[in-house]
């Protein structure tokens, strides 16, 4: 997967997802909240995802 | 990038983010509640509840309510009424002992639109929700806190670039989101502090940005006192100090003339200072999503009660009121609040992750930033 190698490639994706998640609730409701719980559930999801993990070899 | 550069950066990330660190925990855990405020006032018991009426039951005049207001608080006067959309049978007062009195002294409480019993809101005068709003708004100190605080909020905003400069050459050997847990707790700390501050950027710089928009708020309202209001009040210059004021009534007809298809969001009295000396000035929003966060104020002669001018709405007023809800993350239902709250933990993590690896790095100091890099 060439896209995990680029430095700034999902970076990049990420933080657009996450603009349109806050700008999508000012626009309206129904569809366009579900769009923003998408956007920002996105870094929330990747933000917590490594903290669950912990390396079983270490003591 | 050379190596002169990285330290360059390195050194601008560390001390932005040292300044600013402590006051951004207060801040992230001050804020922390506030995003659930509504729910935390309703599970305090602080939130107004309007007593069970027939429906339909007619809603008394404006300038009865009024009234009523003045009446409830002896020796204070009126300084705002405002409109609520979740609950069409409340108005909500502001009342102090002069219309010019600062914001913080003024007691608000909620007015039954069909009674004009009062119904007190104690989260608005007091008590620990208060507290913590205090402390994130201007930590207790006025405009020195408020302007300190926008300070931290744009080193913050410094912090974050430059992590994002530097987060180029952390991860030039290494795939998004690989974090070496098998490795030492610093170089895993490392890598989280750079995955999770790549990931939560967007929402950290949105909210960090709005925050000091809405710190500035008091010299932005001054601003739009001075341009907006100073013109159009031109021919009250000299005017004799308003004696009597015409009742309140009609307002909201009035304006929804000027502006149709607008509705009134409140309306700030003869002598505050979201109004003039001479005039009552309703704030009249838009009704779709977007207009709904923006004001346009009505000036209506308060002797008179005629439109004097429907005052401009500079940018920076309009930037004012979509720094609200960016800021808050009111505006989408309960999942956006949670996903909000889970932001504001990742933003602690990630100051806290700071903190420990510069302590780490600052007692081993051979160790060059490029060494690191490498690490």
């Amino acid at each position: 997967m060439k896209w995990r190698e680029s430095t700034f490639a999902l970076p990049t994706l990420i933080g657009l997802l996450s603009a349109l998640g806050l700008f999508a609730s000012l626009l309206g409701d129904g569809w366009w909240d579900s769009l923003s719980w998408l956007g920002l559930g996105v870094p929330a999801l990747l933000g917590i995802w490594p903290l669950l993990r912990r390396n079983k070899a270490r003591p | 990038m050379r190596s002169t550069t990285i330290r360059r950066w390195s050194w601008l990330h560390t001390w932005s983010s040292l300044i600013c660190t402590l006051f951004l925990l207060m801040l992230a855990l001050t804020g922390l509640p506030l995003i659930f405020h509504h729910e935390l006032e309703h599970l305090l018991g602080e939130a107004p509840e309007l007593r069970e009426l027939p429906p339909d039951t007619p809603h008394l005049s404006l300038q009865q309510l009024v009234d009523a207001a003045e009446r409830h608080r002896p020796g204070e006067v009126i300084q705002y009424v405002g409109f609520e959309k979740d609950e069409p049978n409340g108005i909500i007062a502001i009342t102090a002992a002069t219309a010019g009195t600062e914001p913080n002294a003024s007691h608000t409480f909620m007015l039954d639109a069909r009674s004009g019993e009062p119904v007190a809101m104690p989260a608005a005068n007091g008590g620990v929700l208060m507290f913590i709003l205090r402390l994130h708004v201007d930590m207790f100190a006025g405009l020195p806190g408020k302007l300190l605080l926008a300070f931290m909020g744009l080193l913050f905003v410094v912090a974050i670039v430059s992590g994002v400069v530097l987060y180029a050459p952390f991860m030039r050997r290494q795939k998004f989101a690989k974090v070496r847990h098998e490795r030492s707790t610093r170089t895993r700390w490392l890598d989280l502090h750079n995955l999770i501050g790549i990931v939560t950027l967007t929402w950290a710089l949105v909210v960090g940005i709005t925050g000091v928009i809405s710190a500035c708020a008091d010299i932005l309202i001054e601003a739009w006192r001075e341009e907006a209001l100073g013109a159009l009040i031109e021919p009250y210059r000299g005017a004799p100090p308003l004696q009597q004021r015409a009742p309140a009534d009609e307002l909201l007809r009035i304006a929804g003339e000027a502006l149709p298809g607008m509705q009134a969001d409140f309306i700030a009295f003869p002598g505050t200072r979201f109004s003039t000396e001479h005039h009552y000035t309703v704030f009249m929003i838009g009704s779709t999503h977007l207009t709904a966060h923006l004001w346009t104020p009505v000036l209506i002669d308060a002797q008179r009660l005629e439109v004097t001018a429907i005052a401009e709405r500079p940018w920076y007023m309009d930037a004012l009121s979509m720094s609200q809800p960016l800021h808050f993350g009111d505006y989408g239902g309960r999942p956006m609040q949670m996903l909000w709250a889970v932001l504001d933990v990742l933003t602690i993590i990630v100051l806290l992750s700071g903190l420990y690896l510069w302590w780490v790095r600052r007692r081993t100091p051979r160790l060059k930033p490029t060494a690191q890099v490498t690490q």
